[in-house]
């Protein structure tokens, strides 16, 4: 108490002045034109005549923001579950593997550091009709797959998004597991818990405040994919891999401001009710 | 677990470890071989013929000519190469400036409302591009930067999350430290310097790292923002090169890929300890 007093207002100010640069530049570069955006989703992109929540129900009637929204929702409903599975699974298995383990992660994590444009050229020759992974599937299936231009394209960036975030999603698993105190493996240990009882019992339970984050950052990053699927097919790719950055992208091409503004606020709106959501569901699970 | 059931393990996992990094031995390899050779390999992405593309593990006649014919004969590449460059350490110098400062103050100094201003932080590292395309146009417009470096580096600068992971790892010096310092009659500005900055220095490397990764490889920005070709990164113009430059290609992608792998692998240590603790629980 006393130590506070103590602070008179020179002290705060120099306490301020550390946060006081970066937190005027969010407010400049992020915040105030954020909220300049959602003032503009309510008026004509030339002139500013106020229209109400017209360019929402334009927006929402536009076919290829349809078609954007379905994919983006379709990739991170198939993509987020496999990630946490076969990242959790990696994590599990690398911890029992204490010494080859640690370098088998660093083997995972690679490809995280890989520039999306150092790759591109091997993206092509992978999912070529003729290329390697058709090569390899047809001495095994007999069959190849058109990845380019059929809807097979939209598991290119599956494969793609698994391949950059396997690692990073494993070391976050990694890490959680680690904060597990030992204490509750021996406990269940005496009381005879054994194998697959003390991962049901103990180990999963104790992942979920994990999970959670591992989610948000792994829906975060699946937004990201975008850059496989332009540099693999640029700006009009097949139509299953038609992102959210595809429609943004033709829209600014067409000066067509008034719609970005609406898509923005939607989506800042849909990802702050998933963050929640997210929370909410994790916090219930056992 | 059994030995018989860890060894089989193993290799399980080192099969897909060596899966994963198959691609990026690939691209090496790849530029290290002749234009001829890889036509040959990859002539039905060429000419359109019915056999199957081919690779061997190493080129059949390794060379250099690729490589240096990038070095020596494309002066595009430098452009766009030093654009790169200009772009990540500007993001990088002006994140650690306004940034570490930042992180120090949310974790350790005594602001009033800093529980919210770290909320509306998170919220704000965790939205996508897409939301804030737009708005940072707006700005970047409104400042007269459009179609310069500058319209890519300074949004980048004040971006939340470098704030966010630092502020964790300054979270974990105790603060008894601190308080033991000032009443030994530091300043703040001194306490920051050296305590905050040594002890937090994992956290400064795994920040630096994870933003050079992140920076190294922007695409979507630079393609909003930057409309003089001469002023793009190489993420923009490597799609750009044809086919029948295929060799310069690979050669030009290694070295695009070269700045970031040896940093990881330098930093890797520290790259681990900064995403293991983004992901920790709050």
């Amino acid at each position: 108490m006393e130590r506070k007093q103590r602070r008179g207002f020179g002290q705060m100010w120099i306490f301020w002045a550390f946060l006081l640069p970066n937190l005027l530049g969010v407010l400049i570069f992020t915040l105030v034109p954020m909220l300049r955006v959602l003032l503009s989703s309510f008026q004509t992109a030339v002139g500013g005549h106020w229209v109400g929540f017209q360019n929402y129900a334009t927006v929402l009637q536009n076919s290829a923001f349809r078609l954007a929204v379905a994919n983006t929702t379709r990739f991170t409903l198939i993509c987020i579950p496999i990630l946490l599975v076969i990242s959790l699974g990696l994590a599990l298995g690398l911890r029992a593997l204490p010494g080859i383990g640690v370098r088998l992660r660093s083997a995972f994590l690679m490809p995280m550091a890989v520039p999306a444009a150092s790759v591109v050229l091997v993206w092509k020759v992978l999912f070529h009709e003729q290329g390697l992974l058709n090569g390899i599937l047809i001495s095994i299936t007999g069959e190849g797959v058109r990845w380019m231009d059929t809807d097979a394209s939209f598991w290119m960036l599956v494969i793609s998004y698994l391949w950059r975030n396997l690692g990073y999603t494993t070391v976050l698993w990694t890490a959680g597991l680690a904060a597990i105190p030992e204490s509750i493996y021996e406990a269940a240990r005496v009381d005879g818990a054994q194998g697959w009882q003390v991962l049901r019992y103990i180990t999963l339970p104790s992942l979920k405040g994990t999970g959670y984050t591992i989610d948000v950052l792994s829906l975060l990053n699946s937004f990201k994919v975008f850059r496989e699927a332009w540099l693999v097919e640029g700006d009009y790719p097949q139509q299953s891999m038609y992102l959210m950055q595809h429609l943004y992208n033709n829209w600014f091409r067409e000066l067509d401001f008034d719609k970005i503004a609406a898509a923005s606020v939607m989506t800042s709106l849909v990802v702050f009710v998933l963050i929640g959501l997210l929370g909410k569901a994790w916090d219930k699970k056992e | 677990m059994n030995k018989v059931q860890k060894i089989l393990l193993g290799m399980a996992l080192a099969g897909l470890a060596l899966m994963l990094c198959f691609p990026i031995w690939f691209g090496i390899t790849g530029a290290f071989s002749s234009q001829w050779e890889l036509e040959t390999n990859l002539a039905p992405v060429f000419t359109g013929t019915e056999e199957m593309v081919t690779w061997s593990f190493l080129p059949q006649a390794p060379t250099l000519e690729p490589l240096v014919q990038v070095l020596m004969d494309a002066p595009e590449f430098f452009v766009m190469f030093w654009n790169s460059v200009t772009i990540t350490l500007g993001i990088l110098a002006g994140q650690l400036l306004v940034g570490v400062p930042a992180a120090w103050a949310l974790a350790q100094l005594p602001l009033p409302g800093k529980g919210k201003i770290l909320s509306g932080y998170i919220v704000l590292m965790l939205m996508p591009f897409q939301v804030l395309m737009y708005p940072q146009y707006l700005v970047v417009r409104d400042l007269g930067l459009l179609d310069t470096l500058g319209a890519v580096i300074l949004p980048a600068v004040f971006s939340t999350f470098p704030v966010f992971l630092l502020h964790r790892f300054f979270l974990a010096i105790p603060g008894e430290i601190l308080e033991a310092a000032r009443i030994d009659g530091a300043g703040e500005l001194r306490i920051f310097w050296q305590i905050g900055i040594p002890l937090g220095m994992p956290g400064v490397m795994a920040v630096g790292i994870l933003s050079f990764l992140d920076s190294w490889n922007l695409i979507e920005q630079p393609m909003t923002y930057l409309k003089t070709k001469s002023l793009w990164p190489l993420s923009l113009f490597l799609p750009q090169i044809q086919l029948k430059d295929i060799g310069m290609g690979f050669a030009a992608a290694l070295l695009m890929l070269i700045p970031a792998l040896l940093l990881f692998i330098s930093g890797q240590e520290y790259l681990e300890q900064g995403i293991a603790l983004s992901g920790g629980k709050d």
